[in-house]
């Protein structure tokens, strides 16, 4: 009797394609899952030459650096590809945007360079928070004694059941931000926006573990849910700036014309 | 007037419920129509979650044909989970549909979609939720015309009091009419109001509208009879049939979700109807009579719906799939198509025969290897030959060892409890029909390494079958046999140990059966189990037996019966049914000598390939089987060159 032996014959990935995408309004609902699998679906729709993995079971050759939680929106995801055809990037993004749902918006494709892996260059997020119907001058304050803070132990539910935890160590940027009071949205209620980075550490501190801990700090507890925006992901510089991941796959493209 | 989207009001909601997604629309093949320029406008409700209601085809179909008239819009609507409810109440949000956000209010029809009674509670959930009156007496001119249909709607007796109309059948033509009467009645500037409008609809002799019934009682709680209270409404109402699926071939742009659902695939309907008699099958008598839709329909459905779907998986469904005139050519046609690529194409078996196993080899041969499910039914040669699944032990191994010897490792049987003239016996050999199929599964593998597993439904006696008039076992007698045939599975820890076992409790399928066989009077019952909170009762984390018993109990004496009475009753041939106004085609005659029959253990052939038995339903119906060869192939596809930027 045979042995069971998995079909070959997978085509070899001849490019990669490093992806940033954003999930915007109603659909930051959508999970990572959720994601996932209507990215596949729109790489068969699009036509995209996409490479699959030997076995059993092929899956396409997808990798995804740190998303976003569910519910929090987001300019700045990033994924990466392999491909058993060369395409050019601009055509794979046109397609691959076309084919997704208005709100999984695909903003940029580059061919990958040589060189650092995509999570090597992700090491912290930037994110905004808006606190609708919450006084700036309480969030301020908030801010400041979270700022002031060595340790703030928050909370959270986890895989292996409820976990405290330090927020403040990750966070190296947090402040209120000076537009704040005029509502993003047309209404008349005040409303505080935070802008907070943070460092990708273990166990993950996520934009509503600061809450949290603003909360645990100064009692700050808005009224309604916060809406939350991650706005880029990358290395983070001595100035404390965030670096584009794509920026060296640009570069290389730029000087090597690949 | 234009109507606003609820969704600011919901979207401060969604961060506190579990898996918000489901709430926000967004699907591919999701259409969003200007409201104002719409002159018909239908809300079409799955009544159970999204993840389960998304999928439907029935839903599906109607989208899509009611969307492509210019002046329709059609938006859909599913039961919100109970964490949601209670925020909706308390922030006074209303039932919504997810495609704009409407208010389900503001629609002319809300049309429901019942594939099971269990959807019952989540329907009033729906009513109550989006503001209208729970019954249909209540209603005024401001509210939707609430319209049921599917299988559960051939007898909608139990929710009479709640639908102003149901529709029995195939639904692609009967949403078309329907329209067109609302379209001419709100032109005329609504004459008669409600009450004209339901009359119009009435008068279609195959729309039922409940209020125009009128049901009368003998003393000793049997139905005297049921009759028409308006001179010009039948006394008889008659189901739809959509012949020539080749002129009908939906879904073409199927609803691909961001929310993660129960069937991630592109189904493709092969054929509607089934003649195979198996008389506890609902589905194989109220949609005779067999209708194919060609090869040729199908290959260019599954092409188009993968290119527009991104799905990778293709469901080829039917009641019988393998008995296609033209299967063999199908799968071998589509397997061709896409050898090259990651498809995986299904073909939902349930016929017992190695011609099967032939088929899901030929459909796998791109290394995309699904399941075998096989449906023997019944454990044991006699209880088969009073179902009329005429299927012998020989078969069965002779099926499953081509499966094992050609490299499958596991198959999926199904089986009933609960069956007229079921004894112990009769379950028990299901183990031992288990322990065979797993020692020559061996023997043909040669590895001990095979598995089956064995699952077990609850029989539900339905209307317009031959078991309409049986007796329901009780939930004990079930859950006993349910144990000793756990135990005779075990009995053997070698063969056991590769046999899985699955089973359903005998409660919820006695409230099932409640539901089914019910009349008006159920609907108390119902209403009272809505009150107590009962909600998505086809999920065994919300049903509660406790709930139904003790809501049928404070109810139903009332009028003279009780719950053993809608169940475990059997009923005499006199007796008029429930469902006797409603005409599935099938003569009452007919189906009574089929019940005798299967008492006496004789079986019925299929009318496709012996002459016909007089079932009723083409003559009546004025209908004929639809089935090919039609001689033609499906054609290589031509490869399509680089990426495409979809419509």
């Amino acid at each position: 009797m045979a042995k069971k032996q998995p079909p070959g014959g997978q085509a070899p990935v001849v490019q990669r394609i490093r992806i940033r995408y954003a999930k915007r309004g109603p659909l930051r609902f959508t999970s990572h899952r959720d994601f996932a699998r209507a990215f596949e679906r729109a790489l068969l729709r699009a036509g995209v030459p996409i490479a699959f993995s030997q076995g059993f079971t092929p899956h396409p050759k997808i990798s995804y650096a740190s998303a976003a939680p569910t519910g929090v929106a987001s300019e700045a995801e990033y994924l990466e590809i392999g491909l058993r055809e060369r395409v050019d990037p601009a055509r794979l993004r046109a397609a691959l945007d076309a084919a997704l749902s208005p709100g999984l918006d695909v903003i940029e494709a580059v061919v990958a360079s040589e060189g650092t892996g995509l999570a090597d260059r992700i090491e912290a997020s930037r994110w905004r928070i808006e606190l609708s119907q919450v006084d700036p001058a309480a969030a301020a304050r908030a801010v400041d004694a979270f700022r002031a803070a060595d340790d703030v132990q928050v909370e959270r539910m986890t895989k292996q059941g409820r976990r405290a935890f330090d927020a403040r160590a990750a966070v190296t940027r947090i402040v209120l931000e000076e537009r704040s009071g005029v509502p993003s949205e047309a209404g008349a209620a005040p409303c505080a926006i935070i802008d907070l980075v943070v460092r990708q550490v273990t166990p993950a501190v996520r934009p509503d573990d600061v809450l949290s801990g603003l909360r645990a700090v100064a009692g700050l507890e808005p009224p309604v849910p916060p809406r939350v925006t991650r706005l880029a992901q990358g290395l983070l510089t001595s100035q404390g700036e965030i670096v584009d991941p794509l920026e060296a796959d640009r570069e290389d493209a730029s000087i090597g014309g690949r | 007037m234009s109507v606003a989207s609820v969704f600011p009001q919901l979207e401060p909601l969604l961060p506190r419920v579990s898996k918000p997604i489901q709430y926000v629309g967004g699907e591919l093949g999701a259409v969003a129509k200007d409201w104002d320029a719409a002159t018909v406008r239908w809300a079409l409700m799955y009544p159970d979650a999204y993840e389960v209601g998304l999928p439907n085809q029935g839903v599906q179909i109607l989208y899509e044909v009611l969307n492509e008239l210019p002046d329709v819009l059609a938006e859909r609507t599913y039961a919100v989970w109970p964490d949601l409810e209670e925020l909706m109440r308390a922030h006074g949000v209303p039932q919504f549909t997810v495609d704009a956000h409407r208010p389900v209010r503001a629609f002319d029809v809300l049309g429901l979609s019942f594939a099971t009674e269990l959807g019952y509670t989540n329907m009033l959930s729906a009513l109550d939720l989006a503001g209208i009156p729970l019954r249909s007496a209540d209603r005024g001119a401001e509210d939707p015309i609430v319209l049921a249909g599917g299988h559960a709607a051939f007898n909608p007796e139990p929710i009479a009091d709640f639908l102003d109309a149901a529709v029995l059948g195939d639904g692609e033509e009967a949403v078309l009419e329907i329209t067109g009467i609302l379209r001419d009645w709100k032109a005329e500037g609504r004459p008669g109001g409600r009450d004209e409008l339901l009359l119009r609809l009435a008068r279609t002799e195959s729309i039922y509208v409940p209020r125009f019934y009128d049901v009368d009682y003998l003393s000793d709680g049997r139905i005297q009879r049921v009759v028409p209270n308006r001179p010009d409404v039948p006394f008889r109402v008659a189901k739809r049939t959509t012949m020539d699926l080749d002129a009908w071939p939906y879904p073409k742009k199927p609803l691909v979700p961001l929310a993660e659902t129960v069937h991630e695939r592109y189904a493709v309907e092969i054929f509607r109807g089934c003649t195979r008699g198996c008389r506890f099958c609902q589905a194989g008598m109220i949609t005779r009579p067999v209708r194919e839709r060609s090869i040729t329909t199908v290959g260019q459905m599954v092409r188009d719906g993968l290119e527009f779907s991104g799905f990778s998986e293709v469901g080829l469904l039917s009641l019988s799939s393998a008995d296609h005139s033209e299967i063999g050519d199908m799968c071998s046609g589509l397997a061709d198509q896409y050898a090259d690529s990651n498809v995986s194409l299904s073909l939902p078996s349930t016929r017992v025969d190695a011609f099967n196993i032939d088929l899901a080899q030929e459909l796998s041969r791109n290394g995309r290897r699904t399941g075998l499910t096989f449906a023997p039914e019944g454990g044991s040669e006699r209880i088969r030959k009073v179902i009329n699944k005429m299927v012998t032990e020989e078969d069965l191994i002779r099926t499953v060892v081509t499966a094992y010897s050609n490299g499958w490792r596991q198959v999926k049987l199904y089986f009933m409890c609960g069956l007229p003239t079921e004894t112990d016996e009769d379950v028990l050999q299901i183990a031992r029909m288990a322990h065979e199929v797993i020692k020559a599964g061996r023997a043909a593998a040669g590895t001990k390494d095979i598995r089956c597993t064995v699952s077990i439904g609850g029989f539900v006696p339905k209307p317009h079958t031959p078991f309409q008039w049986a007796p329901m076992t009780s939930p004990e007698v079930i859950d006993h046999r349910l144990k000793l045939l756990k135990q005779e599975i075990n009995s053997d820890r070698s063969l056991g140990r590769a046999i899985g076992y699955r089973y359903h409790d005998g409660e919820p399928s006695l409230i099932e059966g409640l539901l089914s066989r019910g009349d008006r009077r159920v609907g108390a019952v119902v209403r009272r189990v809505w009150e107590k909170g009962g909600r998505f009762d086809g999920w065994s984390e919300h049903f509660s037996y406790a709930r139904w018993v003790e809501a049928a109990a404070e109810v139903l004496p009332e009028f003279g019966v009780d719950l053993d009475w809608f169940t475990t009753r059997e009923r005499d041939q006199a007796e008029v049914l429930p469902w006797d106004h409603l005409d599935s085609g099938l003569d009452k005659d007919w189906l009574w000598q089929d019940w005798q029959d299967s008492m006496s253990e004789y079986e019925q052939d299929d009318c496709r390939w012996t002459p016909c038995f007089d079932c009723g339903v083409c003559p009546s119906m004025d209908t004929e089987i639809q089935i090919g060869p039609t001689g033609r192939k499906l054609l290589p596809l031509t490869p399509v060159n680089g990426m495409r930027v979809p419509a």
